[in-house]
């Protein structure tokens, strides 16, 4: 059996994954990567993880949106600079 | 189901060997970074080295010979700049804390070590590129680095040199529940927590230099 | 038993598959391939889980008392952080390749190269 605050958690990660890889625009999907990062440290709280979660926590809230607003900001700029 | 434990019902034997062993045998209270820098440190080294040559391959990438110019300020709101200055500081103690606690409550090298590069990724946001580049100095940053990851196989060498397997602890255990219970293994955590927080800073600091910074110069 | 944990980690595995094969973008590329990565956490997660026990933290509770496995946490929580600057590695690949052909679609860049 499962508890069903774990079940509830599993299924709003479940949701999180497609909602990410279906987001085409880049810094859309950087925000909601933000967001589905956030849902996996909740799944990790409810297993018993804080240690999990709290690497999930500063990583998914710093460290990817840094590197990737960084990486978008360049592709745009590049593009900006063939168009004009 | 593929020989899946049932969910709930895990019956691996090595998580309650550690799980006993930890406190009156490593006298650390947190059976997973007992386990990360403890137990499996050998393991953990192997990590860092991942980490330490996935950088290694972005600054060969980005890192040009071109001398860095002198630097300009982005942000004018002295109170973004107030805000700004204080939050990463907060961060910073955070950082701090999540290491030194590692062994007694959840936390440990590599999270705050990404506390800490978070930290000063945020003042390049809010206070700008010239308080910001004092943190992004890569000659300031890769002995830094090397400390992190150097420092790690010293610990495991000292061990070896003093008669004992590599990585051994050789400065004893203390209290169970205090800041330094992990012996070396604290050692350990220190220099896995130097090495995330400079391996991030040196990401960040070639990614902005090298895409950022020119477009920065050019708008002027 | 429940097999909604291993299900869901299988699912979030093929979701990022399937995001890494229809990519049109490098960097969503990269991205996709952390979902994929994530998955492996919920399925080590989800076998170390052991009902009604507490986290594997000594400071609160006896020696003795059954935790969930401290072992598969140990194995997740240094990857999570090793996987950011492997992301930034294929970042800084994708933006030479930007560079080099003028386009981060890997359809065009295989045109370009016949």
């Amino acid at each position: 059996m499962i508890a069903p605050l774990q079940a509830a958690v599993l299924v709003l990660v479940a949701a999180g994954a497609p909602a990410v890889v279906l987001s085409r625009d880049p810094l859309r999907m950087a925000i909601v990567n933000g967001l589905y990062g956030f849902v996996l440290v909740l799944l990790f709280v409810t297993l018993g993880a804080p240690d999990v979660a709290l690497s999930m926590l500063v990583v998914s809230s710093v460290a990817y949106p840094v590197v990737l607003l960084i990486a978008i900001a360049r592709s745009r700029a590049a593009r900006d600079e063939m168009d004009d | 189901m593929a020989g899946l434990p049932h969910f709930g019902h895990y019956r691996g034997p090595y998580g309650v060997v550690l799980d006993r062993l930890a406190v009156p045998e490593r006298h650390v209270e947190n059976v997973v970074n007992a386990t990360t820098y403890d137990f499996r440190g050998f393991d953990t080294m192997g990590e860092e080295f991942i980490l330490f040559s996935a950088v290694t391959g972005v600054v060969l990438l980005l890192r040009g010979g071109k001398p860095r110019r002198h630097r300009e300020e982005i942000v004018r709101s002295d109170l973004v700049r107030v805000i700004g200055g204080v939050g990463p500081a907060l961060v910073v103690v955070l950082g701090l804390w999540l290491v030194a606690f590692g062994f007694v409550t959840p936390g440990g090298g590599f999270q705050g070590g990404v506390a800490l590069a978070g930290a000063t990724t945020v003042l390049f946001v809010t206070v700008g590129y010239t308080a910001w580049s004092r943190f992004g100095d890569e000659r300031i940053l890769d002995p830094i680095e090397s400390l992190g990851a150097g420092g790690y196989v010293v610990v495991g060498l000292a061990a070896l040199a003093s008669g004992l397997p590599f990585l051994a602890n050789i400065l004893g255990f203390g209290t169970p529940g205090s800041i330094r219970s992990g012996g070396s293994a604290d050692l350990l955590n220190w220099a896995a927590g130097i090495e995330v927080a400079a391996a991030n800073v040196i990401l960040v600091a070639e990614f902005v230099e090298e895409y950022i910074a020119p477009k920065v110069r050019a708008r002027r | 038993m429940s097999i909604l944990p291993y299900a869901v980690a299988v699912w979030i595995f093929v979701v990022g598959i399937y995001g890494v094969v229809t990519s049109r973008n490098l960097i969503h590329l990269a991205v996709c391939l952390t979902v994929v990565q994530s998955s492996t956490y919920v399925l080590l997660l989800a076998i170390g889980y052991v009902r009604g026990a507490g986290p594997p933290i000594f400071d609160a509770v006896p020696v003795g008392t059954r935790t969930v496995d401290p072992v598969v946490q140990a194995l997740s929580l240094t990857d999570i952080v090793v996987s950011v600057t492997v992301l930034a590695l294929i970042l800084a690949l994708a933006l030479d390749v930007h560079r080099h052909s003028g386009t981060i679609d890997p359809d065009e860049i295989a045109e370009m190269h016949g």
